[in-house]
């Protein structure tokens, strides 16, 4: 049994379809990259993977023990989250929320499971600075170890690396990366084939032609030189 | 300052300290949330809302006006939060016609069906708060208290929950949060704070017991925590002496605590200013 299976599904919003017929699974383990051009529907994909959005026709089937809510997510930044008063710590924190329930405070493991991630993400020295005073880098690791904390099965990532620069982009890789090969399935969003290409094991290809295979099949298929 | 102290000995001054810093506690408590997730203007729609029912509740002759203008009051406030999220320029624009229909509808009622002597300052004190000190019952003063106490446990509860909801609403709805819930909360708190606050601030003022503490606390802290922490602390300050200089002075209380607010604000601005360096 797969984590996600995705059969003939059609996504859009207000009725509309951006996308339609993909089909895709998902193991424990992998790591998929949903590549596409701008509009072609990738993050209304995610955000009907996530239980956000219902889709406009086909199913997602959950299996493999994967619950709900044990989907870590990394949205893409809202205009709100830019002048918000809030310090990582309590970010990070609040990715522990699931597991709270109606219980209202967070409990002494809550606490330290923050601090871990914070410890595995490099940033608990920025414990207590303001989210919006830190650089676009540390903002994404926030994010990340927020996640993190909501679980260690799954991340969706929805355009981890955009608006960083080059450096930071690689380091971001690199994070995500190591994440997969703890054992943390990921599904990413990007835009860029080539680090796609270099990283994921399965690509999703959305648009006008759709196309989930093996990296080694879309590499053969779109004849991408790699070196 | 002693006859401020000589004033304290009346109940009625008493009572209008306990209600007056209790619905400002109240509304900087959700005035954060509110400000932060570009909700600010429900408060000022929403106050429109009430000063429609409350026309139609004296039009009516109703003995007990809350009891029609807290429930109209709610439903608005979840209507206004459904359309205002479905369509982002649709709801805004819905905003403003329901608050301005609600003030005009509200007006002419009262103009037409009004048995009032005193019409003109029927309408004034409802937009602006009494022109003195409020003059509040026994029953009155505990059922203000009564709500405020829910109020507050209702925030403190649900604290983590909110602070999760405002900074990422589609975080906390993947993994499993009943964001939609947490919205209607707020709406209705507000809605319930709106009302009460009326009697103190009138229907006009109110929406600066909301934004105003919020606003001053982001001038000068960075953490969530902090900024509740000082709106309240901000909000309880300016109530009390915008309180205290209407009884010693005779001024218009509402009108006088919005300025001790103001004032408030703007002295956290400037002390942002330096802080930030």
């Amino acid at each position: 049994m797969s984590y996600i299976e995705a059969k003939n599904l059609s996504v859009g919003y207000d009725g509309e379809v951006v996308g339609k017929d993909i089909s895709f699974t998902v193991n424990k383990g992998d790591y998929l990259c949903i590549i596409g051009d701008n509009g072609s529907g990738k993050t209304t994909l995610m955000k009907t993977i996530l239980g956000l959005k219902k889709p406009l026709s086909g199913e997602i089937i959950m299996g493999d023990g994967l619950k709900k809510n044990e989907i870590g997510y990394l949205p893409q930044q809202t205009v709100i989250q830019k002048d918000f008063p809030a310090s990582v710590k309590e970010i990070v924190l609040s990715g522990c929320l699931s597991k709270c329930g109606m219980r209202p405070f967070y409990k002494k493991e809550e606490k330290a499971l923050a601090l871990e991630n914070m410890k595995r993400m490099g940033i608990e020295a920025l414990q207590d600075k303001c989210y919006r005073e830190l650089s676009g880098g540390q903002q994404q690791r926030v994010l990340l170890a927020r996640a993190l904390c909501a679980t260690e099965k799954l991340l969706l990532l929805d355009e981890p690396v955009s608006g960083l620069d080059p450096n930071v982009t690689a380091e971001m890789y690199k994070l995500i990366e190591q994440l997969n090969k703890d054992g943390v399935t990921i599904i990413m969003i990007s835009h860029d084939i080539e680090s796609a290409v270099k990283y994921a094991s399965h690509i999703l290809h959305i648009g006008e032609n759709i196309f989930f295979a093996e990296k080694a099949q879309y590499v053969e298929k779109m004849n991408i030189n790699l070196n | 300052m002693e006859k401020f102290f000589s004033y304290l000995e009346y109940p009625i001054v008493r009572y209008a300290l306990i209600v007056g810093i209790l619905i400002s506690l109240c509304a900087s408590l959700l005035g954060v949330t509110l400000v932060l997730k570009r909700f600010s203007f429900i408060g000022d729609g929403l106050s429109h809302v009430a000063f429609g029912a409350m026309a139609i509740a004296s039009v009516l002759n109703l003995t007990d006006k809350m009891y029609l203008v807290l429930p109209l009051t709610v439903v608005c406030a979840v209507l206004i939060l459904w359309t205002g999220q479905n369509a982002k320029i649709k709801g805004d624009a819905a905003i403003a016609m329901i608050s301005v229909s609600a003030l005009a509808l509200g007006y002419l009622l009262m103009n037409v069906f009004g048995t009032s002597a005193n019409l003109a300052g029927d309408v004034c004190s409802t937009l602006f708060g009494s022109t003195s000190i409020i003059t509040l019952k026994l029953s009155e003063v505990m059922l203000c208290i009564v709500i405020s106490v829910i109020v507050i446990v209702v925030f403190i509860l649900f604290y983590n929950k909110l602070f999760s909801v405002t900074f990422d609403e589609n975080f906390a709805k993947a993994s499993g949060t009943n964001s939609q819930g947490y919205n209607l909360l707020i709406a209705i708190i507000i809605a319930v704070i709106i009302v009460l606050g009326m009697n103190l601030v009138g229907s006009l003022l109110i929406s600066a017991l909301v934004i105003f503490p919020a606003l001053s606390a982001m001038r000068l802290f960075k953490s969530f925590r902090r900024v509740t922490v000082f709106s309240a602390i901000f909000a309880v300050t300016c109530a009390f002496l915008g309180i205290a200089v209407s009884i010693i002075a005779g001024t218009p209380v509402g009108s006088t605590i919005v300025a001790a607010d103001i004032a408030g604000f703007l002295i956290c601005c400037l002390a942002g200013h330096f802080y930030a360096g």
